[in-house]
């Protein structure tokens, strides 16, 4: 009995101390990231390079699945207000949806699954194979030269891809309640005109997206350049980038829409 | 462990002996946790990280499967550090590649990429890269694991004649007794993290001395046992108590 408290306590100290160890090495990680973040800037190709990867590579999935969000989201809103006789309002609720929170969250999930899993797994390969290694031994910092230009890719990347995944959803919206359903063009245009606010909603929407952004490209990275140089080790570094990263999103989420939007 | 300029110096010594973690101690990638670590009379381990990265311009180090960048053809890996540490111009670039390439016979295979080419070959790109900027030592992480004997061969010879041609000073790694021999000027054996012994490989391959004996012969059980560390066999099967 005694035996397995004691056990028991032991496991969880050592998880604790294992937690504060990785927030730790987590926390160096990333001022070595901004630190060495001038040549992201000086040889601006670098960081371009990385925002096709992680930004124009991932277009597809963010504007089908915007467009296939919209198109839900228009037709529950439309079932809905229609009941109450306003069903003009659709377009509303559209916008005010997807602006606020769905563009920004949806768009930072598939993001961490498209392009945080794939740095995850391309830092940890080239770990795992000794490329860091043999760049430290140029005389080149993977930090300067590999990690930052990724870092500043998958940070520039996201808020583009979020007011990307709102447009195509209100795109979405549009086609389903108007082109197909009939609803006024003129009254779905207009009622969201008058309620979209640009401070509010629009950048309050980029805020959060760069938020997303910037957790979702750490933790990828991170766990990609902490991954055990194995096989096993590179697939679990991969997995807990999604699993990591979709928690750490809507955490924020929470966190930050209580502050935007309830006047805390 | 003494290392002189202009000699090619091969680290022998089991697996889990320390020899990579030397290398890595000489590159400055691992800091020593007692002693110190001089090259060209320099200590590295109070270097501050500006100095130590100028340093290692200074060296080459061919890792034990090349670690080639993957995403770069045969041409960018070699080219990768002349573009990052100098300023020149695209064809001066391509000249110096193109020449190094072709002091290890792969001036053909430039617009190749690392995953078309053979163990042999990759290795072979590797050195190129790592004699890129001419350095003055040169480091090989178990240059002949996984190589066919011509590979081997033509692995080894290479790293004698390019020492020689760059006047360079070379650290070879390995646990090939034979191919070492033949290329090297002096020889440590290193086991469980000390040096157990040193001397040119004629006095290496005449040697006595146990541990010596059993490495350069390759013999099963000697100074380091056939059998890993275990309770007495009758014990651990019942029959004795």
């Amino acid at each position: 009995m005694l035996r397995a408290l004691s056990h028991g306590l032991q496991l969880v100290g050592r998880r604790s101390i294992n937690a504060v160890w990785r927030m730790g090495s987590g926390a160096r990680f990333m001022g070595l990231v901004l630190l060495r973040s001038s040549p992201s800037f000086r040889r601006f190709h670098l960081t371009i390079d990385e925002l096709h990867f992680a930004g124009v590579l991932s277009l597809i999935i963010i504007i089908v699945s915007g467009l296939f969000v919209g198109l839900v989201l228009g037709l529950q809103g439309y079932e809905t207000l229609k009941r109450y006789g306003s069903a003009e309002a659709v377009g509303t609720l559209v916008a005010l949806a997807l602006v606020r929170e769905l563009g920004p969250v949806v768009a930072a999930l598939l993001f961490a699954s498209r392009a945080g899993s794939a740095m995850t797994a391309e830092l940890g390969i080239m770990k795992s194979t000794e490329q860091l290694s043999a760049m430290e031994m140029m005389a080149v910092d993977p930090f300067a030269r590999v990690i930052s230009p990724m870092f500043w890719g998958g940070f520039l990347s996201m808020p583009l891809l979020a007011a990307i995944f709102s447009v195509m959803g209100i795109f979405g919206g549009y086609l389903i309640t108007v082109v197909i359903i009939g609803v006024d063009s003129g009254a779905f245009w207009s009622q969201m005109q008058s309620s979209v606010d640009l401070r509010n909603d629009i950048i309050n929407g980029v805020i959060k997206s760069t938020v997303f952004g910037a957790a979702v490209t750490a933790i990828a990275l991170f766990e990609g350049y902490d991954a055990p140089p194995t096989a096993e080790g590179v697939s679990h570094a991969v997995t807990r980038t999604v699993v990591t990263s979709a928690l750490a999103v809507l955490a924020l989420d929470f966190v930050l829409t209580a502050f935007m939007f309830t006047g805390v | 462990m003494a290392v002189p300029r202009g000699k090619v110096v091969a680290i022998m010594g089991g697996s889990g002996s320390g020899k990579t973690t030397l290398l890595r101690l000489i590159g400055g990638q691992l800091k020593p946790d007692r002693g110190d670590v001089l090259v060209e009379s320099q200590t590295l381990q109070k270097m501050p990280h500006a100095q130590l990265y100028a340093l290692r311009r200074k060296m080459g180090m061919l890792f034990q499967f090349g670690a080639l960048f993957t995403d770069l053809s045969v041409f960018d890996n070699v080219a990768f550090p002349l573009r990052e540490h100098t300023s020149l111009p695209a064809s001066m670039i391509r000249d110096l590649v193109l020449m190094k390439l072709h002091a290890v016979g792969l001036r053909g295979a430039e617009s190749l990429k690392p995953s078309e080419l053979s163990g042999g070959m990759a290795r072979r790109v590797a050195l190129a890269r790592a004699i890129a900027l001419d350095p003055m030592l040169i480091m090989y992480d178990e240059p002949f694991t996984g190589l066919d004997p011509i590979s081997v061969g033509i692995i080894g010879n290479l790293i004698r004649r390019l020492n020689d041609a760059l006047g360079a000073t070379s650290i070879v790694v390995t646990h090939d007794v034979q191919e070492s021999l033949r290329i090297v000027d002096y020889v440590y054996f290193l086991s469980g993290g000390r040096i157990v012994s040193h001397g040119t490989p004629r006095e290496v391959l005449e040697s006595n001395e146990p541990f010596v004996y059993q490495f350069v012969h390759g013999k099963a059980d000697g100074p380091v046992p056939f059998h890993y560390g275990a309770p007495e066999y009758g014990k651990d099967l019942g029959v004795t108590s």
